[in-house]
């Protein structure tokens, strides 16, 4: 029982840190309409970025101490991810605004495989190390209920806990703010919201730039956990399956839906994975999403879709 | 009634009121809902064939959602429908075509992707019954039926004027054609109840003069049953022979247009209280 | 000047309707096709076979097959490589476990095969659709990978995971030059470009054309969506398949599943977006652009004679490849066969501007 218990919690870890890659997704749709497919590799070049600017800025500066690195390192990355969502603003969806919706989203692997090869280009392509000081060793939980306790990885829950005020914070920026009322305007109309006035390309510029910082935090957890390396943007295809789990549009769905898939996964590789072949995580979430989405079609929050004729 | 006939000479035509015919088409008690959102309430009427029935009242008394129950577009929590002598409670959109219901669309729902040529074709689908394997040789069978469709799709493009439009892309044309692409398609479904969906909205004066006379032509020809939602009331007091009135989704009329017309719910309902 | 068709007025619907109406159009299909099959073999390098056209010939039929899925029944698939896999390896299965079985009877057996698994993956567009179908579509992609590496039996319990062919021979001839093998899949080529053109011109094409455009009001006059998008998925998936077999066997000889990863899936995408949704054309501008494209890139810097290392030579080829793509999607998002079909309008006005 203890051992379900461990892989069950560990589901919701991994789940949490799914999220936080699918909130950039969700970010991006609810505000511009795209399907951003980059998302993975802003992951990987955010982190990119934060490794080696952490690297770079006591060398080139002349410190020692391990925070201002780290701090400087992020803002760095952030000031990068920045410029990355104007440039992509100006380049890209400026000269697509009202194109369908596979257009963008083509554009968007474009993108991907741009950020690739620039990141690597700019930033080295070999393993990188982000240490923010997540302490990385196990802990014990409920040892008065279950004998020997419950093995806990405390990286994992302080990334669970980052992710969870994450995801707070920007639902209540898009309910509570009048930039995320303009973003949602833009999200169900591009035309007719440029035609009130709101401004496109800033609220676009802002929607990546925040997408943007959503992926620096979670390219740095993942980062933290797994190393900084070309693998990295393959995280985003497990993120997919959790985006539309929970619905394009819903930032909460991102969050029960990372919980789903993330227990799911762990459950079943555990207990039904070594009768069948083993390694069915990389197919597990799909398949879920797939069999719930022939239930609803608009995922388990998303707003249901009525055609009118 | 076929659209491929050669048209009767018109000293041969009945005087109009001895033409209409038996009720065709019945509407009971529909009721259809939205969420909390009431479209329909309990409407009731008929339609006899060869008449020409308009469907009048204020934007958003339910009139488009009465039609995509007709044509199980949407489902009706209540009520039933009966074409001819069948009864259903909830119509299936392919079962209403094979029985001779068409319609246009007030949003005109045209195939933009394709020409108008080929958005007429698709209302000859129903006939079209070859199978995919001599679809992909072509030669032979299926080569034939293109050739027999298109000559009947011809002969629409031929009664509604739009020759030189044939093969453009339906998106290029302007508003007033499109409708006529719209109609044409519809008529390709030699349908013996055509349901209109606002056909002259957005149009000017000889737009909709030719429109009227393209509706009124296929009822007097081939003598369609026509249904009509329609705004222009000068049209709907010529044209019709029967006139339903909805309000809020409630039937607050129904009977010849003049005795419409001196209703006087309907008229507090276009007009407005008195104050 | 050249290309004017005055004189050349049609007076049958038979003449109308056919493929090539203007006979300047014929006379360029034909002399194209006696190039492809005659002049080609005779001079082309070896080089050019392997890398460049049986690579393109086979990318171009899956391409095809795609685009009728996603361009003219506006059906997204991200997982064409699946397909192209189960066409593979269900080939390799009737091929290897058949005693004498004819080639061609496997390859269009493979092609079979991927029909079922196509129309089963096609049951969730009934309901799904737009992005929601494209991500769900993935999961045919990541569950038919995964099946192919565990699921010993399909790779007749060989030890290595890959699997190979050898010695193919179709009615006593031997498919083992590059040059047999160009000719072998441009004649699957043809034929299937013939059955894709003639079914998009007929009713089926249009039914799949009205629920791309819209599905309520196709159902109005009568078309039924189930027939019409699982029809979809079966030719999609049955050219998709044979492709799939095609390159296991003529291309690569042996392969593993990995061939048919989502890399694959997104190429072929790539293809059918750039060379123009919904257009026979495109599926083959398309294919040739992205088959191309990635050879030009690795070879500029020997061209050019700068000097580059192959770890940086394989990043810029990545960014220039993204960068084209959304270049292209900006200046034109209909696809080469958008631009052709403009340049031949140019063409009928030359030397007039308009």
């Amino acid at each position: 029982m203890g051992f379900l218990i461990e892989t069950v919690i560990s589901g919701l870890m991994t789940g949490m840190l799914y999220s936080l890659v699918a909130l950039g997704f969700v970010l991006i749709f609810k505000a511009s309409g795209v399907f951003n497919f980059a998302q993975g590799a802003m992951v990987l070049f955010a982190a990119l970025a934060m490794a080696r600017f952490a690297e770079w800025a006591p060398a080139h500066l002349g410190f020692d101490s391990k925070l201002l690195a780290n701090l400087l390192g992020f803002v760095g990355a952030m000031l990068v991810m920045v410029a990355a969502a104007w440039l992509i603003e100006r380049l890209v969806l400026g000269k697509l605004v009202n194109q369908e919706g596979i257009t963008l989203l083509m554009a968007t692997l474009g993108i991907t495989y741009f950020l690739e090869g620039f990141g690597q280009t700019i930033f080295g392509n070999d393993i990188y190390n982000i240490d923010i000081g997540l302490p990385k060793d196990p802990v014990f939980l409920f040892e008065s209920v279950f004998q020997g306790g419950v093995l806990v990885n405390k990286e994992d829950l302080y990334a669970a806990l980052i992710a969870a005020a994450m995801v707070t914070l920007l639902s209540m920026f898009f309910q509570y703010t009048s930039t995320g009322r303009a973003l949602r305007a833009v999200a169900d109309d591009h035309q007719a919201a440029q035609s009130i006035g709101i401004p496109l390309n800033r609220i676009w510029v802002i929607v990546w730039s925040v997408a943007g910082f959503t992926a620096l935090v979670a390219g740095i957890i993942w980062g933290s956990k797994l190393g900084v390396q070309f693998s990295l943007s393959l995280v985003a295809l497990k993120a997919l399956p959790v985006v539309i789990l929970g619905g394009l549009t819903s930032v909460p769905g991102a969050i029960v839906g990372g919980l789903i898939i993330g227990v799911g996964e762990k459950v079943s590789e555990v207990y039904i994975g070594p009768s069948i072949g083993g390694g069915i995580e990389i197919w597990f979430g799909y398949v879920l999403v797939l069999f719930v989405l022939l239930v609803r079609p608009q995922g388990l929050f998303g707003e249901k879709i009525i055609d009118r004729v | 009634m076929n659209v491929l006939a050669e048209p009767l000479a018109t000293a041969e035509l009945a005087p109009k009121a001895s033409r209409i015919g038996e009720v065709i088409l019945e509407v009971k008690n529909i009721s259809l809902a939205f969420g909390g959102v009431k479209a329909l309430t309990d409407i009731s009427f008929d339609v006899r064939e060869h008449e020409v029935r308009a469907i009048i009242g204020p934007n958003g008394a339910g009139k488009s959602s009465l039609l995509n129950c007709i044509n199980g577009v949407y489902t009706p929590q209540q009520g039933s429908i009966t074409f001819r002598d069948r009864t259903f409670n909830h119509m299936n959109s392919r079962q209403v075509a094979e029985m001779g219901v068409a319609r246009t669309f007030q949003s005109l729902a045209l195939f933009k992707g394709m020409s108008v040529l080929d958005n007429i074709m698709t209302g000859r689908n129903l006939r079209m019954k070859t199978n995919l394997f001599q679809q992909a040789i072509r030669w032979g069978a299926a080569e034939r039926e293109e050739i027999e469709q298109r000559e009947a799709v011809e002969r629409i493009i031929d009664f509604l004027e739009i020759q030189p439009y044939r093969k453009t892309p339906v998106g290029r044309l302007p508003y007033g054609l499109q409708k006529r692409v719209d109609l044409g398609r519809a008529l390709a479904m030699e349908p013996s109840v055509l349901l209109l969906d606002e056909p002259m909205a957005g149009m000017n004066v000889e737009e909709k003069q030719d429109m009227c006379r393209f509706v009124l032509d296929v009822n007097d020809e081939f003598g369609t049953t026509i249904v009509l939602i329609e705004h222009d009331m000068g049209v709907v007091m010529d044209i019709s022979d029967r006139v339903v009135v909805l309000d809020y989704g409630k039937k607050i009329g129904d009977g010849t247009p003049e005795q419409v017309r001196t209703n006087p719910d309907v008229i507090s309902a276009y007009l407005g209280t008195g104050h | 000047m050249l290309y004017r068709e005055n004189g050349q007025f049609k007076t049958t619907y038979r003449a109308d309707q056919q493929v090539f109406p203007i006979a300047q159009d014929r006379i360029a299909i034909g002399l194209l096709l006696a190039f492809a099959i005659v002049v080609v073999p005779l001079v082309a390098p070896e080089y050019l076979f392997r890398a460049i056209l049986i690579p393109f010939l086979i990318l171009a039929l899956a391409a095809l097959g795609l685009n009728i899925l996603v361009g003219y029944c506006g059906q997204i698939s991200l997982g064409t490589g699946a397909f192209m896999a189960v066409g593979a390896y269900a080939a390799y299965n009737f091929q290897v476990r058949i005693e004498g079985m004819p080639l061609i009877a496997s390859l269009l057996l493979g092609g079979v095969c991927a029909t079922a698994v196509g129309v089963l993956f096609g049951i969730p567009s009934l309901r799904i659709k737009g992005l929601y179908l494209a991500v769900a579509t993935l999961a045919a992609q990541f569950f038919v990978d995964w099946a192919f590496l565990r699921v010993k039996w399909f790779t007749n319990e060989s030890s290595s995971g890959s699997v190979s062919v050898a010695g193919l021979k179709v009615f006593g001839l031997s498919i083992e030059s590059p040059v047999q093998k160009y000719l072998f899949c441009l004649a699957f080529l043809i034929v299937f470009g013939v059955i894709a053109k003639n079914l998009v011109r007929g009713h089926i094409g249009r039914e799949w054309m009205a629920i791309r455009d819209m599905d309520v009001a196709a159902e109005v006059i009568g078309i039924r969506p189930v027939y019409a998008k699982l029809s979809a998925f079966a030719v999609s998936s049955f050219m998709v398949g044979v492709a799939g077999a095609l390159w296991g066997f003529v291309h690569l000889g042996s392969w593993e599943p990995a061939a048919f990863s989502i890399d694959r899936s997104f190429q072929l995408l790539f293809m059918v977006i750039i060379g123009g949704l919904g257009s026979i054309m495109g599926s083959f501008f398309g294919a040739a652009f992205i088959v191309v494209l990635p050879i030009v890139l690795d070879n500029l810097p020997y061209w050019f004679d700068i000097p580059i290392d192959t770890a940086l030579a394989s990043h810029l080829t990545f960014m220039i490849f993204g960068s084209l793509i959304v270049f292209f999607l900006i200046v034109e998002p209909h696809g080469i066969a958008r631009l052709w079909s403009t340049g031949k309008e140019k063409l009928r006005l030359w030397p007039f501007p308009h």
